[in-house]
């Protein structure tokens, strides 16, 4: 992008950062009391909330009903406010559409569904303020969540994106990056067995180029994934404290 | 809606604590709940507060954007109410089915506003017919457990409080053409006068009392209840009764008289709050939904 410099010759992005390096990761499980499981995470100005709700009998039409696993609904939406420009409906639209979609194969591929024939998973989240990598804050926030609500799966799911500038992978993009970079690849990784439950990559990008790109954004997950791990403890620890275990 | 099924006993159980003016959670008829208001919690807003008021938690963004005035009032700027009933306070506003309550709660809330003197909105106009500040208050539903109407006044007050607009210059060059200057100094802005801003007090008819904020529990035992939009001298501008229930004159009196009490006293300690969270500026930790 002519005029926006995003990566300097010194090797720094727009914000200080590195190529590699993340934005600041704060995250909080158990923030709503009503639902299941719910959790906020914040990476930069990026900030996200998730609840899940479930496992439960299967709502509406019975024909959705699996007989071997559990259906997992998905709803992302974005607050009004949560852009620059507001927006006109919070979900609803088709990119709101596509995310649920890609949230909702995301989290098959990591909930252990087998172990709740004929139920369902509610997991709804929402952007309450979006500064680039929503999906990666919703997928992450997500983890949280299913976390929280006790509901078995195999690993977290981590998700970063990563995009690349002047021969750079850069990671966890910012607003200004993911529109100026021209390209964005979106990942989520199960850490542990180095799974890959979602790739997706909207922009051109030489094929010589992408196998560089997706390491940095899995090294990037990896990372996240040990955030994760220490905000999951934490939370353990201080509820086993209240209850006085 | 966002409501709870209970049982009879426990509807009894309620019914006569409240006669005994002694509620489930140990609250006498018209106390509150717990409250607790933050400002500035969306950055990418111009004014933003959130409440918690027990288990019923919102969110309320609002962002000043220029449009044309009304052609009926040339001279004064508007609100825009939108109340996003989102899925993350019940499965049941999942697509579509939070609308309906939505819209109840906007045109709630547009009603509330519909005075001159709830809010003085020349002060939104910028130039007379053709420009003024067009304010988008954008609510989120966190978290439902009742009393959703008084939450979400309360919070929008406390967000009207935060709001700050930039100044505009205008400027006329040699053919009388106007031209607007955004200052971009992010002090350089406008406040709001909110002290006349109504809050909500909605009492629910419970047996032969009323109660202010109730819970979800105590709502599913009322069979209509009575909004009353009340500033803080103490002037209606607001009264709508809600539910499938009926009311006669006498309690609608009793429960005006109240209403404006304690929407009175509610005032107060809001706008001493406001005023706290003001005079630290950044100094304040904030703690969102980290904390």
């Amino acid at each position: 992008m002519a005029g926006l410099e995003l990566l300097s010759d010194q090797g720094y992005r727009l914000d200080g950062r590195k190529p590699s390096e993340l934005r600041k990761v704060q995250a909080r499980m158990g923030i709503f009391t009503r639902a299941d499981g719910s959790a906020y995470i914040e990476q930069g100005n990026t900030k996200a909330l998730a609840v899940v709700y479930g496992p439960h009998e299967v709502r509406g039409s019975r024909s959705k009903t699996l007989h071997d696993r559990a259906v997992i609904n998905c709803q992302y939406s974005m607050a009004t406010f949560s852009t620059a420009e507001r927006k006109r409906r919070p979900h609803g639209d088709r990119k709101s559409s596509e995310m649920s979609l890609h949230l909702k194969q995301t989290f098959e591929a990591a909930i252990l569904t087998q172990l709740y024939p004929r139920s369902q998973i509610d997991i709804y989240v929402k952007i309450l303020q979006s500064d680039g990598g929503n999906y990666s804050a919703c997928v992450n926030a997500a983890t949280l969540a299913v976390i929280d609500a006790g509901i078995p799966i195999r690993d977290y799911v981590c998700a970063c994106s990563a995009g690349f500038v002047e021969d750079t992978p850069l990671v966890d993009l910012c607003h200004a990056e993911e529109t100026g970079s021209g390209t964005a690849v979106a990942l989520a990784l199960l850490p542990r067995g180095g799974q890959i439950a979602l790739l997706q990559m909207d922009a051109r990008l030489h094929q010589d180029h992408l196998d560089p790109v997706m390491e940095a954004a899995m090294t990037a997950c990896r990372s996240l994934g040990q955030v994760l791990d220490g905000v999951v403890r934490q939370h353990l620890q201080e509820v086993s404290i209240l209850t006085g275990e | 809606m966002a409501t709870v099924q209970i049982c009879e006993a426990e509807k009894v159980y309620i019914m006569h604590g409240v006669r005994d003016d002694l509620r489930i959670d140990g609250r006498a008829c018209d106390d509150y709940r717990h409250m607790e208001v933050e400002t500035d919690v969306v950055s990418n807003t111009d004014g933003s507060a959130r409440v918690k008021m027990g288990d019923t938690d919102i969110l309320v963004g609002i962002k000043a954007e220029m449009g044309r005035p009304r052609p009926l009032i040339p001279d004064e700027g508007y609100l825009e109410f939108f109340v996003d009933c989102s899925a993350n306070a019940t499965p049941e506003f999942e697509g579509r089915g939070g609308e309906e309550l939505g819209s109840e709660i906007s045109s709630t809330l547009y009603k509330m506003f519909q005075n001159r003197s709830s809010l003085d909105l020349r002060a939104l106009c910028i130039v007379p017919r053709e420009h003024c500040w067009v304010l988008y208050v954008d609510v989120l539903l966190l978290q439902c457990d009742g009393n959703l109407l008084d939450a979400t006044s309360i919070a929008v007050k406390a967000a009207l409080f935060s709001t700050r607009i930039p100044k505009v210059h205008v400027s006329e060059d040699d053919e009388g053409g106007k031209e607007l200057e955004i200052s971009d100094d992010p002090y350089d802005c406008m406040r709001l006068q909110v002290e006349d801003v109504p809050c909500i007090v909605t009492l629910s008819k419970i047996g032969h009392r009323h109660v202010v904020d109730a819970t979800l529990q105590e709502a599913a035992c009322s069979m209509a209840s009575l909004i009353i939009a009340v500033t803080h001298k103490g002037n209606v501008t607001c009264v709508r009764k809600v539910g499938g229930g009926s009311l006669d004159p006498e309690s609608i009196f009793e429960m005006t008289e109240t209403g404006k009490r304690v929407g009175k006293a509610l005032h107060a300690p809001l706008m001493k709050l406001l005023q706290e969270e003001e005079v630290l500026g950044k100094r304040r930790q904030k703690v969102g939904f980290l904390g």
